[in-house]
């Protein structure tokens, strides 16, 4: 016991390690289950897979008409019908683009040929613009083009679901 | 490493001074309750802080998602409980939590009074414990309406009922906690909101405060 001396802990650092483990462990037991319901929203899962009906598949043009739509919205303990809107029409191949209209900047709301931005969205939040295909012009803000929400087709019907990035310029 | 970061602030602002005048004093032989196990009575008034912290931190947290609204308040109860990571858990601690208080303060308060520990010169730490149970009271009697179900309801019927039958101003009384003359209803509910989460914590850290300086400047009672 005595050659070693340096090596031992003291009564004092005894006590203290295990009363500092101890009251540790409890306050760790205490305020975990609280940290874990404020980080709650980083562990639910995300939006709904639903796909919405937004106009008969006759009527979809050349030219970008705005639609809106409706999803059902579960906010918490909230659920409301939120409003969405798409950009849709016919590329140059005749598909069919269904474009969300939240600029991929800073999430503004892009308009179609807006004051002299013919052909072309137009962002009037820091000037971002886009060309007809929704891919973002080169030395404007947004880094990236207008998502594109992904549709389905039935019985002559466009319905609509969730908006995914692009790759793009 | 922390003792390193501790003697680094240490040298700058002498903070030893500040935590030994707070926490290093001897616990006298008769509170031990390794000398003598009926000691453990001493333990009451520590306890019932130790859970007045839970209750804090338990009821803030349950703030990010309750809304003191008669539409919603009940769904925000019943979706923070049912769908919230931990949210039973944490809700159950405010819960149960509330009523432990009350025994622990309760408890605490019999120790005081049975060992005369009121007496000269602890009167005034006497008021102040009967203050810090009336705001207990008060807390506990505004928190439990917050979940606008049916107890909580006619829990708060019968108690403001119970605050008009005191003579001439009973009704003023009840209009004023209620916020409405004859309803129950959402300004019920946000008075209570406020009071149960602002007014009375702030008066409960108040009281706190003085209860624990006094003891600090009086020391615990002699034995018996
Ligand atoms: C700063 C301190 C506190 C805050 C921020 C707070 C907050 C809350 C909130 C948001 C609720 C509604 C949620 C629910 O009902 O589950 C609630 C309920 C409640 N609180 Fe507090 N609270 C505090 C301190 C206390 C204390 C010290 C007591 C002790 C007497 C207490 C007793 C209650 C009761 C009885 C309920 C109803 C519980 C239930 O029905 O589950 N609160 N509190
Ligand atoms: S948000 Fe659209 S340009 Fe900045």
């Amino acid at each position: 016991m005595s050659e070693k001396k340096n090596n031992q802990v003291s009564r004092r650092q005894f006590l203290n390690y295990t009363l500092t483990g101890v009251g540790g462990f409890m306050g760790a037991a205490v305020v975990a289950p609280m940290v874990g319901m404020a980080v709650d929203p980083l562990l639910q899962a995300d939006g709904s897979d639903d796909f919405e009906y937004v106009m008969d598949v006759d009527e979809i043009t050349t030219e970008p008409q705005r639609k809106t739509f409706y999803i059902d919205q579960q906010d918490g303990w909230y659920d409301t019908e939120a409003e969405r809107a798409a950009w849709i029409y016919r590329d140059e191949n005749g598909d069919i683009l269904a474009l969300s209209p939240i600029c991929t900047h800073l999430g503004c709301v892009v308009d179609w040929e807006t004051g002299d931005h013919d052909n072309e969205f137009f962002c009037p939040c820091h000037y971002g613009r886009y060309d007809k295909n929704g891919v973002n012009i080169p030395g404007t803000p947004p880094e990236g083009p207008l998502h594109a929400y992904e549709y389905r087709i039935e019985d002559g019907r466009l319905y609509l679901g969730r908006a995914n990035p692009r790759e793009g310029a | 490493m922390l003792q390193k970061l501790y003697d680094w602030v240490d040298e700058r602002l002498d903070i030893t001074p500040i935590w030994r005048d707070i926490a290093d004093h001897e616990v006298p032989e008769h509170v031990n309750p390794a000398h003598h196990f009926s000691a453990f009575v001493y333990c009451f008034g520590g306890l019932t802080f130790f859970v007045t912290v839970i209750q804090v931190l338990s009821g803030m947290f349950l703030t990010m998602y309750y809304v003191p609204d008669i539409e919603n308040a009940w769904h925000s109860v019943q979706y923070l409980q049912s769908q919230v990571a931990h949210g039973q858990i944490v809700r159950g601690m405010h819960h149960w939590g509330a009523s432990v208080v009350i025994v622990m303060i309760f408890l605490h308060t019999l120790r005081v009074f049975f060992q005369g520990a009121y007496k000269k010169p602890r009167e005034l730490n006497w008021i102040v414990g009967v203050l810090l149970f009336f705001v207990m009271f008060g807390l506990g009697f505004t928190g439990y309406l917050l979940p606008w179900d049916n107890k909580a309801f006619f829990a708060t019927q019968v108690g403001l009922e119970i605050a008009e039958s005191v003579p001439v101003i009973g009704t003023d009384i009840k209009t004023l906690l209620a916020g409405d003359p004859d309803i129950v209803g959402a300004q019920t509910l946000t008075r209570f909101f406020a009071i149960h989460v602002f007014f009375l914590p702030a008066a409960l850290f108040g009281l706190m405060a003085l209860h624990f300086i006094m003891i600090r400047r009086q020391g615990i009672s002699g034995p018996l």
